[in-house]
């Protein structure tokens, strides 16, 4: 079996969950093994979605102890889950949970892991994964000797395919006894715009943008795309009051959106780093010689504070992002 | 308190990746090395509990010959003693972890810190691995840390926001941007590191389980276009080619 951990938010599969499950299901086929989704939590109501995107079994272990997360009971539930499966390969969303857990199970199973890959394949029944290293700069072809193999998937890389599955609803036993760490409180941000990492469109700004208050054209602009806005570390580290986790690069987040906007970002190896996996990059920019424009599908040479704008304004006339 | 910092020796952010005549490795001529950008989060927090509270500070880097370097400039920083673990450093996640459970588990750390991630290798796995290892608690991606007294509570980075754990000690808690800003090291301390000793140790045999088969480069990006005229055409222009011939709308 494949088994993939799911995450749910308020009843609905999240997305980069979806796509590890499609990638699965993908996977399933073409080694001729069945497909389980994982769910816990205090309720796991909605994870019978997971048949949409081809589970043959859909386990569960539900428990009140479980309303919150705590990495090593989870751990544990996951690992635990795959024996009793006897599942060959486990795979989760490279997602801020995705990637606390599937470690230490992967540890406790004695497995291999690979985390935040871009391509999976099975090849003589076992998994085989390519994933960025070098921050981009190269692909490495993992392959695994252990009977259990582990991947984390990069959100945004695999498409969510729906294919309806059997979805067997089976359930697990939560784990019991002392838990070693747990999470007490989530501080949200209030914006309630969807994750840098799981954004479709970004629109990011750099030194160029020159203060903080003048983002707000980049927050118009992406609120015309339907996307969300990032900044260079240049940006953020200028005290502008931007929080790291607007941040993409090397030491902030990796993005992989169909669409890139970078607006005053000269486009330095470590930014690069973090969103070289862009499938459509525009650079605005006013300096020709900026390196970015070596990646950018389209370029722009001209005054951000003049082109953003417009852009703005004829995303609206053409109604984009309404649908 | 005893605090254990595990420190990994990556190549520059700069560095330009050329693949080595195997097919598999990183060609090691003209790579500077350095620490970890994050392990030096994970080190400048532990001389700050070891400032406030304090505490015993032991550096361990896992590698060859070379790691010393990352380890002389954490006893300049203010770590009190160094360990080399001798291995493959640059290998397995799930071996790294062996290798320092291998000799942290009987040590009494009541803290172990790391980077969230190893740059190069990326795998963010490491530290939760060990954690397992030894049967401890851990957060990762922490960007603010309180220890009390067998107790921590941790503020860790999700996506669109932050969390709060709290658990038992000993833990294994990885540092994420944000945690502190590291210090320099002094001249005093640049001495003073000059005179102590890194204990040299073989790390115990694990073998890897997830190994590197091919690292090839990227492949180019098609070339791109620019697009000319007024402010107003350019922006027209660009949507209409990211619509058109892009299909992102
Ligand atoms: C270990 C390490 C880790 C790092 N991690 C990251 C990381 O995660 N993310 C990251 O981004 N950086 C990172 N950096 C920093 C990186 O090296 C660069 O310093 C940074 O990316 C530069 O940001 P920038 O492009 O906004 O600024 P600059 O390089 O200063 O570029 C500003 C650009 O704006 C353009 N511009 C100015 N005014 C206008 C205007 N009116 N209209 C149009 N264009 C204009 C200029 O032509 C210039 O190209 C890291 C560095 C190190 C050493
Ligand atoms: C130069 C280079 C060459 C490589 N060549 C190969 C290769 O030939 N074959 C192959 O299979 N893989 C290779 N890799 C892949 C990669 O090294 C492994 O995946 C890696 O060892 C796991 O570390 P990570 O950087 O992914 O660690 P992470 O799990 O991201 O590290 C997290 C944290 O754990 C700690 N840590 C990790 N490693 C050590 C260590 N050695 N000593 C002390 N603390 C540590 C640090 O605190 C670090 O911040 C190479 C990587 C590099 C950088």
């Amino acid at each position: 079996m494949i088994l993939v951990f799911c995450e749910l938010k308020d009843g609905q599969i999240r997305k980069p969950s979806a796509e590890a499950l499609s990638e699965g299901r993908r996977l399933a086929d073409a080694s001729g093994k069945k497909l389980g989704a994982l769910f816990a939590g205090a309720s796991c109501a909605g994870s019978a979605e997971a048949a949409k995107y081809g589970a043959d079994v859909i386990l569960t272990a539900e428990a009140p102890t479980l309303a919150f997360y705590s990495s090593d009971a989870f751990a544990q539930l996951v690992a635990d889950a795959v024996k009793a499966k006897g599942a060959t390969v486990l795979l989760a969303a490279a997602t801020a949970m995705g990637k606390d857990v599937t470690p230490r199970a992967a540890a406790r199973l004695g497995a291999g892991y690979a985390s935040d890959v871009t391509a999976l394949s099975m090849v003589d029944g076992k998994l085989q994964a390519v994933r960025p290293v070098y921050a981009g700069k190269a692909f490495a072809t993992t392959t695994f000797t252990s009977a259990v193999q582990v991947a984390t998937t990069r959100p945004n890389v695999f498409p969510a395919a729906e294919k309806a599955g059997a979805g067997a609803a089976e359930s697990l036993p939560a784990p019991t006894g002392d838990f070693k760490s747990v999470v007490k409180e989530i501080l949200a941000k209030a914006t309630g715009k969807v994750d840098l990492t799981e954004a479709n469109v970004i629109v990011s700004g750099g030194r160029g943008m020159k203060n903080g208050d003048n983002f707000k054209i980049l927050e118009d602009l992406a609120d015309a795309l339907g996307g969300v806005v990032g900044a260079s570390r240049a940006a953020v580290d200028a005290e502008w009051g931007l929080p790291h986790s607007m941040q993409v690069g090397q030491t902030g987040k990796v993005v992989s959106p169909t669409l890139y906007i970078a607006c005053g970002i000269s486009g330095a190896i470590q930014h690069i780093a973090g969103m070289s996996g862009s499938k459509f990059i525009v650079a605005i920019n006013k300096d020709p010689e900026a390196p970015i424009f070596k990646l950018a599908s389209y370029g722009i040479v001209g005054d951000l504070f003049e082109v953003v704008p417009e852009l703005t304004k004829a995303a609206k006339a053409m109604g984009i992002g309404k649908g | 308190m005893k605090i254990l910092v595990a420190l990994k020796q990556v190549p520059d952010t700069e560095t330009k990746i050329k693949v080595a005549a195997d097919g598999r490795s990183l060609d090691p001529a003209d790579v500077k090395w350095i620490t970890g950008p994050y392990d030096e989060y994970a080190l400048e927090e532990a001389l700050r509990l070891k400032e406030g509270k304090g505490a015993e500070v032991v550096a361990l880097s896992v590698g060859g010959d070379s790691a010393k370097e990352v380890l002389r400039n954490a006893l300049a920083l203010g770590a009190d003693s160094a360990v080399l673990l001798k291995g493959d450093g640059q290998g397995d996640a799930l071996a790294v972890a062996h290798m320092v459970a291998g000799w942290a588990k009987d040590k009494g750390f009541d803290l172990i810190l790391c980077g969230n991630k190893g740059i190069g290798g990326d795998n963010a796995a490491m530290g939760p691995m060990l954690a397992e290892l030894l049967g401890v608690a851990q957060a990762n991606v922490i960007v603010k840390l309180e220890v009390g007294d067998g107790t921590f509570r941790a503020e860790r980075e999700i996506e669109g926001g932050s969390e709060i754990v709290e658990g038992a000690l000993p833990a294994v808690i990885t540092a994420q941007k944000g945690l502190n800003e590291p210090r320099y090291a002094s001249l005093k301390g640049i001495m003073a590191a000059k005179k102590k000793t890194i204990e040299e140790l073989d790390a115990v045999a694990a073998p890897a389980v997830a190994v590197v088969s091919a690292l090839a480069l990227p492949p180019e990006r098609p070339a791109g276009r620019r697009l000319e005229g007024e402010p107003a055409a350019q922006a027209q222009a660009l949507l209409q080619a990211l619509k058109d011939e892009a299909k992102v709308f």
